[in-house]
């Protein structure tokens, strides 16, 4: 499994999103059942990005199946330690995968914000996703990930208008995650007619990569979205296979992802601004 | 007002919504536009005189108000037994459980739901842990004719079951949340997941001055209401402000509608009583500024109840109400400037002081404010005879009496 020529943070996250097809970008909570086997699953099946959910009591962005993830990997006694060690031993063996950690501010600030971006850097992190720090508040850990050269990577919203969109994107890097329903994690999915507008608009002012999440499941959803996005994001689904199959859920999630991965990878991409103009 | 001095306990929050390092708008971007709305909306209000004679007119025929000043005579004498020589510091109390529903959540909601009705909203949300914020959501719910969900932890229904009731009776749909240990902060979190899915037609009255900017000034100032009326109640009956003031706190809204206005009055000095359940020393209480560290929950950055890695908490308190791991931010402000002081009482401490206040005064306070009196109890026996407490009386208590037999042992 080991590749040559280990990449470095910033190119990996843009090397994901160069490649000729859209990118597919799985999510599984840290320390949730075997989660080194379930990360070599989803790589195995063809994921382009990992999203590595930092446990947290209070998921407030979460429905149902991630809340109890969060649940089942705490009362394992998961740490901010095994969370980053599940990361480190991820990156020595796919050092060309990137890898994003996802989470909540409180366990991200909890030592302050350079700490947590340093022990990320060197647990060969890419970027970092965090549902309630908006750009408001950037302060309280977005310098610290750029000084250390990890992408902050932002939420848009379909409520980000026009207006607050610029402040979005702005110091936004790696790419820019739109969360395609007003909601919570894996509830609802959006029409495609939504998401394809409000991408459009988000393109207009960004150059970043746009990879559009938040109730995608299925093959045939993940292969419609990709036509009209730079990236798919699949959390719930595959949370809830790792909960419903336990030590057997490395071939399911494999099987899951493969199917997501043709989907999304057979579509189209979507044209970026530049070559637009 | 004193706003214009520089040297002012008034000028918080800044235009960001932060007090010092505190507060703020920690929220997903989902929410941001609301909560920049909600903003706006409120600073519109803040400058319209209709509102103001609408929310003071509410308060005065549909709450009660203003709330009676009461000097506690025979609480005071009772306090001065065993008392060193001279001291026993007089005890008075803004009645604010005698509002209509019985606590002053009620201040709160006349405030927000006459924020909502002017921004067009047509469905209301809140989350409650004693419920009596829940009861004075469901109350100006049903005097506006709005549907409202109430979020109330399921531990939290089962040790306040008469609220639960009452909230039906009112027409409330009342949703017990079963995540974490079910109790208020689960139904916070609960609240916010209902708003991000419903951000077209629902508002969220939240509870206590804690959430995003704006919510801890709004609250605040629609707190202010009890303040405003006991420094001039305080000025009328003994010529005179307090030398100290008491509150209990959960999330602070009560404590900050006594103080708020006093901040700028140096001879007043202020006391926060939060919760010590079974003691501070051990990790079974609710007492997050004396006991946690700062951090960021509900949409701001405040002191919380949290481990190492910053996970939250399960806090523990007798009181449903102050049974938060959190605080609002202007107490994280206030305790860092070192304007208030904070202190805990544990919850056989407030079960003594619930006692002692029904004997001798003959008024049932709520487990909430009884922590306050216990804090009034120790401290007026270390001050001298001339001097005046005032404490915050902010509930009754019959919906505690179940808890409070249960811990007596009767059963009823
Ligand atoms: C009577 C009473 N007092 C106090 C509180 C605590 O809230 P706060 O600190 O916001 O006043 C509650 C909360 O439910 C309450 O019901």
């Amino acid at each position: 499994m080991n590749e040559p020529d280990p990449m470095t943070t910033s190119n990996r996250l843009s090397s994901a999103f160069a490649k000729p097809h859209p990118a597919l970008v799985c999510f599984l909570t840290a320390g949730d059942g075997d989660t080194a086997a379930n990360l070599d699953a989803l790589v195995e099946g063809g994921a382009d990005v990992i999203e590595l959910g930092m446990p947290f009591t209070d998921p407030m962005a979460d429905g149902p199946a991630i809340q109890k993830a969060n649940i089942r990997s705490l009362g394992a006694g998961t740490t901010t330690a095994d969370v980053l060690r599940i990361a480190t031993e991820f990156r020595v063996r796919h050092p060309n995968v990137p890898l994003v950690l996802m989470g909540y501010a409180n366990p991200m600030i909890r030592h302050g914000p350079e700490w947590f971006a340093s022990a990320a850097k060197d647990a060969g992190v890419d970027g970092v996703i965090c549902v309630d720090i908006p750009p408001e508040e950037d302060d309280a850990l977005g310098p610290a990930l750029r000084d250390a050269g990890i992408a902050p990577i932002r939420l848009a919203t379909p409520t980000t208008d026009d207006k607050r969109l610029p402040a979005v994107v702005e110091g936004s890097q790696g790419f820019l995650y739109y969360v395609a329903v007003a909601g919570i994690t894996g509830m609802q999915q959006a029409a495609i007619e939504s998401i394809e507008s409000n991408v459009t608009r988000i393109k207009q002012s960004t150059d970043v990569p746009v990879a559009v999440g938040f109730g995608v499941r299925t093959p045939e959803q993940a292969g419609k979205i990709a036509r009209v996005a730079d990236g798919v994001v699949v959390g719930s689904a595959l949370v809830e296979l790792v909960a419903e199959h336990g030590a057997d859920a490395p071939a399911r999630l494999r099987e899951l992802t493969a199917g997501l991965a043709k989907a999304v990878h057979s579509a189209a991409r979507a044209p970026r601004k530049e070559e637009k103009a | 007002m004193v706003a214009s001095k520089a040297n002012t306990f008034h000028n918080q929050p800044d235009e960001r919504g932060h007090f010092g390092d505190y507060g703020g708008r920690y929220v997903a971007e989902t929410l941001m536009p609301l909560v920049l709305d909600l903003e706006r909306e409120y600073r519109a209000a803040q400058a319209d005189p209709e509102f103001q004679r609408e929310f003071d007119d509410l308060l005065e025929h549909y709450v009660g108000r203003p709330s009676p000043l009461y000097f506690a005579e025979r609480l005071t004498e009772a306090l001065r037994v065993g008392s060193p020589e001279g001291r026993g510091a007089q005890v008075w109390f803004k009645r604010d459980e005698l509002n209509h529903t019985g606590a002053h959540k009620i201040n709160n909601c006349i405030g927000q739901i006459l924020l909502a009705i002017r921004m067009g909203k047509t469905r209301i949300i809140a989350e409650t842990g004693a419920g009596q914020h829940g009861v004075a959501t469901a109350t100006v719910c049903a005097r506006f004719g709005l549907p409202c969900v109430i979020y109330m932890g399921a531990e939290d229904v089962r040790r306040q079951s008469p609220n639960v009731f009452r909230m039906k009776l009112l027409g409330a749909e009342v949703v017990p949340v079963t995540s974490g240990r079910g109790t208020l902060k689960d139904a916070m979190n609960e609240g916010l997941r209902d708003w991000v899915a419903n951000v077209d037609d629902t508002f969220y009255i939240i509870g206590t001055a804690a959430g995003p900017h704006p919510y801890p000034e709004l609250v605040r100032d629609f707190q202010s209401v009890i303040g405003k009326e006991a420094r001039q109640q305080m000025q009328e009956r003994i010529g005179r402000l307090p030398d100290l003031l008491v509150a209990a706190i959960g999330g602070g809204s009560n404590a900050l509608g006594l103080f708020h206005p006093f901040l700028d009055d140096p001879d007043v000095k202020m006391l926060g009583v939060e919760a010590a359940g079974h003691g501070l020393d051990g990790s079974e209480h609710a007492a997050s500024l004396l006991g946690g560290f700062p951090g960021v929950l509900h949409g701001n950055k405040t002191y919380l109840l949290q481990d190492e890695d910053g996970q939250i908490t399960e806090g523990h308190s007798i009181s449903a109400g102050l049974d938060y791991p959190g605080i609002g931010p202007e107490h994280a402000w206030l305790k860092d400037s070192g304007r208030v002081e904070y202190t805990a009482i544990t919850d056989e401490e407030a079960l003594e002081a619930f006692q002692l206040l029904c004997r001798t005064e003959g008024i049932i306070p709520a487990l909430e404010p009884s922590h306050a009196i216990a804090a009034v109890a120790k401290r007026a026996k270390e001050m001298d005879r001339d001097t005046v407490i005032l404490a915050n009386l902010c509930g009754r208590g019959d919906k505690d009496i179940f808890t409070v037999a249960e811990r007596l042992g009767v059963e009823i």
